[in-house]
């Protein structure tokens, strides 16, 4: 007979292996899709794995598309780690681009590194700004800052579709719902020629490291930790729960500000309705899966990215439709949930009683 | 000696050559225990001696690796509490089982067979309750009722089940002595009717009131069976904890010095509407003396001690004043940093952090002692704070990297005791200082408390337990319905006196008989 036992104590070992336990289901449960679909298993899996990243213009866009997930799921892991559920970065991403945007096109005509830098500042505020919505909401009206940071989501998809309709449009753009192109000065600059990662990947470094160290080494990190852990034991040691509140929600709100700061000042160059490709909630994954550690993140991100990939290059190679990342993503949280079970549980083999 | 082949068997519970092997610790080793009808059977032993995993494997909730148990003569495999149940065992735990978001018919009806009406079961409760002098409203959710309120739950809970063999895991802890007199009452009652009782207790005075045979654990091993009639405390604790037992030495205080502690007409209405308003609060605890809070839980200790700490804040500043600063508006680290220190009556989750380590749980509160750089954690100073304490204080476990989760319950009181000591507080309000901690402990744990207050810090002690109380206060106060009464020398007075306090009657003339009251 199979038992759940309960762990006397939480195993280290397991809650680093659920994470690769659940890619590799993941990976059995594509390949068992693809051969439902009809398509050739190893193909499918050649065509969504290997092929993005098999030259360095595939690697480099493997690291172009993690960018915005490492930022936001860094800033997302410092509020989750005390339990503040932030699930609006998509919005605080929108927000931040709608930003940023507007410094670009308001210093269309001038040169210089100021542009960037206002940009960088302006879509980090952006982001705070719409994430200190709920924070504020929660502090003083004690409301759930999931739903309040969901539905900000829809309001900044609105909000950034009226602009580029309306005030925002390129005037000159035959009406289509998008700004004019940013001029050079308004461009995050290439790390090389003949690819488009640019300096946002060296942000993301840059925000995993300082987010190591402020989890890891710093009070106000290890106060968002108890919090996390046990909410009493703050109380107890005067710990502000409305401080680690406000920390958690702008800390994700400034780092997904920054990834709509690099996607418009990045691959896309303007901005459309379009500015995310879902990484907001993708981000969401990606710090569960990386165990809201910073290391984690680095990895999780690559492999999200890959899914983004794989996703494309299955709707071009193999017809299907472009859903399939979701498929892939919903897989992937589903068997970490499952296997996270055995952190705290194991299976035994009793034999039955008579 | 245990045939059963006519009439009832000899013995109700046999068990032969327990053995339980835990990951990290062996629980029980080659246990041996006989339980005869209607016998009220003792199990001593310190924390960590293996008496509630034994307790466990009788009940069901866990399954020995080796041995047998024989119930009324028949070899059984317990396979979880409900087949316990039906066989007639019966357990209350030290931990409480209760849910806390169901009131407590519906905790009740959860633990019955079927489908129990409510109205009539809620009937049934008080008539128990009203019995054993355990009283408690069937109507109130769980979550509003004090600790010492959960454990009647519990009792009554087991009661109604008409048990054949009734465990009780420390069950008198929160009881005043004369509704322990009540309960020990209604056990002689039941066991006379034929039940046996396995009573788990450290309180060997108590032990040796009620029971008729002790079976000794130490290191999950027996080390002996006595009958507690024929022995002294000292001997029985000898041989439990295998040493003589030490007794605090408690000289009279030194010249008292300044005022610590002021409480000026603190008055709170409770947050919660089952809780207890505080009215009207007034003491003064200067430096160099122990100030011992006695009542029965549920009396407004809680409310006190979040007044107190500052977990809970009142509207008045001046109302709790902390070494001279006005504090009611202040938060629990702004009270800290002016000398106070608090040990709360939960352990994991309140006054620890049950998944994080030793050092991470001795920075919680000792962060102020020079353990941050600009904001930045100094992991050397603060795990060599955590080994200093672990050493100081005993605190049996894998090291400081181990999670508080890990340690038993008195270890991790002497690891939070330890902690709050160590930072040399002016003021130190503590809470159940020896709640299920072993005598050992906790007769070192009172020593420390004594030791601290001759080096001037001035110290509260809330505690259910009047013979601890009586063995460290310098002055003795009792808590009940939110007042609190005045504070008396500790030569001025006796048990009887606060026992009868405890009831709410310190205005009267102490004539009154007031046995009925529990």
């Amino acid at each position: 007979m199979l038992r759940l036992e309960r762990r006397p104590e939480a195993s280290h070992l397991m809650s680093y292996a659920s994470p690769l336990i659940a890619i590799g289901l993941m990976l059995v449960g594509g390949l068992l899709l693809f051969t439902l679909l009809g398509k050739n298993p190893l193909e499918g899996f050649k065509v969504f794995f290997i092929n993005p990243i098999s030259d360095w213009y595939g690697v480099s866009e493997l690291l172009l598309k993690a960018t915005p997930l490492m930022l936001i799921a860094v800033g997302l892991a410092v509020g989750f780690r005390a339990n503040v559920w932030n699930i609006g970065a998509e919005g605080q991403l929108i927000v931040g681009g709608i930003t940023a945007s507007a410094v670009a096109l308001y210093f269309q005509e001038s040169e210089g590194v100021h542009v960037l830098i206002l940009m960088v500042l302006a879509g980090g505020l952006g982001g705070m700004l719409w994430a200190a919505i709920p924070a504020f909401l929660k502090t003083r009206f004690n409301t759930n800052e999931i739903l309040v940071s969901l539905m900000l989501v829809y309001v900044a998809q609105l909000l950034v579709s009226w602009l580029v309709h309306g005030p925002m449009m390129d005037p000159d753009g035959f009406n289509f719902p998008q700004s004019r192109m940013f001029e050079d000065s308004a461009l995050l600059p290439l790390l090389s020629e003949g690819n488009r990662l640019n300096l946002a990947f060296i942000f993301a470094l840059a925000a995993l490291l300082v987010g190591y160290v402020f989890m890891y080494r710093s009070f106000t990190g290890f106060q968002m930790q108890v919090a996390g852990f046990a909410k009493n034991a703050a109380r107890y040691a005067g710990f502000s729960a409305k401080r680690m509140v406000w920390i958690g929600l702008l800390s994700g709100g400034a780092m997904a500000g920054l990834a709509g700061m690099a996607e418009v000042a990045g691959p896309m160059g303007q901005i459309t309705e379009h500015v995310s490709s879902n990484y907001g909630f993708a981000a969401i994954i990606v710090a569960f899966v990386a165990r809201l550690n910073p290391v984690g993140i680095f990895f999780a991100s690559l492999l999200m990215a890959l899914l983004y990939l794989g996703g494309e290059q299955a709707q071009q190679y193999m017809n299907l439709p472009s859903s399939i990342s979701n498929v892939f993503q919903g897989m992937l949280l589903l068997f970490l949930l499952g296997s996270d079970v055995f952190i705290n549980y194991r299976l035994r083999w009793k034999e039955a009683v008579a | 000696m245990t045939s059963a082949t006519d009439g009832a068997p000899a013995f109700r519970l046999e068990l032969e050559g327990i053995t339980k092997i835990y990951p990290s610790v062996i629980a029980n080793e080659d246990v041996s225990l006989k339980v005869e009808q209607g016998e009220i059977h003792a199990v001593l032993g310190e924390n960590g001696a293996g008496k509630s995993t034994l307790m466990k494997m009788i009940y069901g909730v866990a399954k020995p690796d080796a041995g047998q148990m024989k119930w009324e003569g028949e070899l059984v495999h317990v396979e979880n509490p409900a087949h316990a149940r039906s066989l007639g065992i019966g357990m209350v735990f030290q931990h409480f089982s209760l849910f806390e978001t169901l009131n407590v018919v519906e905790n009740v009806a959860l633990a019955l067979p079927g489908n129990p009406e409510l109205a009539q079961l809620a009937a049934q409760i008080t008539e128990v309750s009203n019995r054993y002098g355990l009283p408690v409203d069937p109507e109130r959710l769980v979550h509003a009722l004090s600790v010492g309120e959960r454990q009647r739950v519990e009792i009554i809970r087991c009661l109604l089940q008409n048990p054949r063999l009734l465990i009780m895991d420390e069950p008198t802890s929160v009881l005043t002595p004369q509704a322990v007199r009540k309960l020990f009452d209604t056990l002689r009652q039941l066991a006379a009717e034929g039940c046996s009782i396995l009573y788990i207790s450290h309180k060997l005075d108590e032990i040796q009131e009620l029971c008729h045979v002790a079976t000794v654990l130490r290191d999950g091993k027996v080390t002996g069976d006595c009958i507690p009639s024929q022995e002294t405390p000292q001997s029985m604790a000898s041989l439990m904890i295998g040493k003589e037992l030490p007794v605090p030495e408690h000289d009279a205080p030194s010249e008292l010095r300044e005022v610590r502690l002021k409480l000026n007409r603190l008055s709170k209405p409770s947050e919660d509407p089952f809780g207890t308003e505080l009215r009207n609060i007034e003491f003064e605890l200067r430096s160099g003396e122990i100030l011992g809070i006695a009542g029965v839980s549920g009396n407004g200790q809680q409310e006190l001690l979040y007044a107190l700490s500052g977990e809970e804040l009142v509207s008045d500043p001046d109302s709790v004043v902390i070494c001279g600063h006005p504090s009611g508006c202040d938060m629990p680290d702004r009270r800290r940093r002016n000398g106070m220190g608090f040990v709360p009556e939960e352990r994991l989750g309140r006054g620890a952090v049950p998944r994080m380590s030793l050092t991470e749980n001795a920075l919680l509160t000792a962060h102020p002692a020079d353990m941050l750089n600009h904001g930045m954690i100094r992991f050397d100073r603060i795990s060599a704070f955590a080994r200093n304490c672990i050493d100081d204080f005993n605190v049996k476990c894998g090291g400081e990297e181990h999670a508080a989760n890990s340690l038993s319950g008195g270890n991790l009181q002497k690891f939070i005791m330890g902690r709050e000591i160590l930072l040399a507080p002016k003021l130190l309000v503590v809470a159940q200082p020896t709640w299920g901690v072993d005598v050992g402990a906790a007769a070192f744990i009172r020593q420390r408390l004594i030791d601290l207050r001759d080096e001037g810090t001035a110290i509260l002690v809330i505690s259910e337990e009047l013979e601890e109380l009586f063995e460290v206060s310098d002055r003795i106060a009792v808590i009940a319905d939110g007042r609190l009464s005045p504070a008396k020398q500790l030569a001025d007075t006796d048990i009887d006196e606060i026992g009868v306090w405890m009831s709410g009657m310190w205005d009267q003339p102490a004539t009154a008989e007031l046995d009925a009251h529990a």
